[in-house]
């Protein structure tokens, strides 16, 4: 059975640790393959040849790409522990805060992970108001998807990304102080088995993050 | 305009306006449409019903508003379920026609508007290629997804038929601004036969703006974005 669904991710990659939470809180099992991105399996090529990218899943040979693509697969596929709400306004919502982090919270936080001074001042700034504003979606809820963990949290967990990266981005844009809600629900997350099997190992990513930066400050020279 | 509980905050000339409309069409909803004077600043309803991005289309449903087109038409799929089906019912064509849709927003669409907007013969001759780059990909997509058949979603208009054929009109005025064919007999037959038909489906035809009209107001917005250009 685990043949049948293949992921290609990579550690780092929240997209990627994305599709593995999904499927480990739907209990589908699948082979995992690590990509190197910096040198990029025949594989990957061939089944995901516009974008090269990662997360990629093939289900009996078929392939599929992009994270929020991938995750509306599972739900219509794998009919239990349905990550997605059965209302229609409900699913509108979580999809358009789907979009959101996607097109407008992460782009700002890479900006922040990769600037220095003036530049990463800004993209705090910035991601300090997209935050607040995602915030707000958690009040009153347990999770984003209200009792339980759904599909926008799911999404959200990338928000790991900047609790594991802290200070080895240069700042910290996501504090307990500015940000208790969000703290909590993390603090929430972090108890879900599945949601731990899938965490970026905190050091490792430092590290990678560190080294990131280093590598474009001297391409920027 | 009779009153319903189905609003749409539009204009005229955003392809993305139109998904929303021709999805409503597809279901035979009744709306109202209230044209959005861009230039004359948001109305409130607008700043209202999508305060955190605070653009076109939102559909109103009741008092529910609901923002970004791709979303808008598929609550209109899952809510007015008992019409004809806009997204496919397998799966895996679910997701395939989503990563179209998606490729065509994040990438396709973009480099169109960069033709129009390029500075410097190089510039154009990238986006150019980029632009056929991408039709030849969706020329490949549309002889899997359509099947033979005579839209991408089979029979009938579908879900990335919406999400593709509401930048015809966009493209039509590229090729005419540009002097180019884009879609052609040549590279594109498949997509040049179904850019015809799509635009006269009934579900379309209303709602997609004249080449002409559309052709004057690109200029006019190019000729802005130039006059507000720091001079290099």
């Amino acid at each position: 059975m685990a043949e049948e669904v293949k992921l290609f991710g990579m550690w780092a990659s929240p997209f990627s640790r994305r599709v593995e939470l999904a499927l480990k809180l739907k209990g589908i099992p699948y082979e995992y393959i690590e990509e190197d991105l910096s040198n990029k399996s025949p594989s990957l090529l061939k089944y995901n040849p516009i974008h090269k990218k990662v997360p990629l899943l093939v289900h009996k040979e078929k392939p599929l790409a992009e994270s929020l693509v991938i995750l509306e697969y599972l739900d219509e596929t794998w009919k239990n522990n349905p990550i997605l709400p059965q209302d229609p306004y409900e699913r509108a919502m979580a999809r358009f805060w789907a979009k959101f982090i996607d097109e407008k919270l992460l782009p700002t936080a890479a900006k922040v992970s990769h600037s220095t001074g003036k530049e990463q001042e800004q993209g705090v700034e910035e991601v300090h108001q997209q935050l607040k504003i995602l915030e707000n979606e958690l009040k009153g809820k347990e999770f984003f998807a209200g009792q339980s963990i759904g599909y926008l949290d799911i999404v959200a967990h990338v928000l790991f990304w900047f609790y594991s990266a802290g200070e080895a981005s240069g700042v910290n844009a996501l504090t307990t102080e500015k940000f208790p809600i969000i703290y909590e629900w993390i603090e929430k997350l972090i108890k879900i088995d599945a949601v731990n099997e899938c965490r970026i190992p905190k050091e490792k990513h430092q590290d990678f993050i560190r080294l990131r930066r280093e590598s474009l400050k001297s391409a920027s020279k | 305009m009779a009153k319903s509980d189905v609003k749409v905050l539009g204009s005229w000339p955003s392809p993305f306006v139109m998904r929303a409309r021709i999805a409503l069409n597809i279901k035979s909803v009744n709306y109202e449409y209230f044209e959005e004077r861009l230039r004359e600043g948001k109305s409130e309803l607008l700043l209202k019903s999508n305060p955190v991005h605070k653009k076109i289309p939102v559909l109103i449903h009741g008092d529910k508003p609901i923002c970004e087109s791709l979303v808008i038409v598929q609550y209109i799929d899952e809510t007015w379920s008992s019409g004809p089906s806009i997204l496919p019912s397998d799966p895996y064509e679910r997701a395939t026609a989503r990563f179209w849709a998606a490729y065509l927003d994040e990438k396709w669409f973009p480099s169109i508007r960069t033709i129009g907007m390029a500075q410097g013969e190089d510039a154009r001759k990238a986006a150019i290629a980029q632009v056929e780059e991408g039709l030849v990909l969706l020329e490949e997509a549309f002889g899997k997804c359509s099947k033979g058949k005579r839209f991408f979603g089979g029979d009938q208009i579908g879900y990335l038929d919406i999400a593709f054929g509401c930048f015809l009109a966009w493209l039509r005025v590229t090729e005419k601004m540009s002097g180019i064919k884009l879609l052609s007999e040549a590279n594109t037959p498949a997509l040049l036969n179904w850019a015809d038909r799509f635009c006269s489906d009934a579900a379309v035809k209303d709602v997609m703006p004249d080449t002409e009209k559309l052709a004057e107001f690109g200029k006019m917005v190019i000729a802005k974005m130039r006059g507000a250009a720091p001079p290099k």
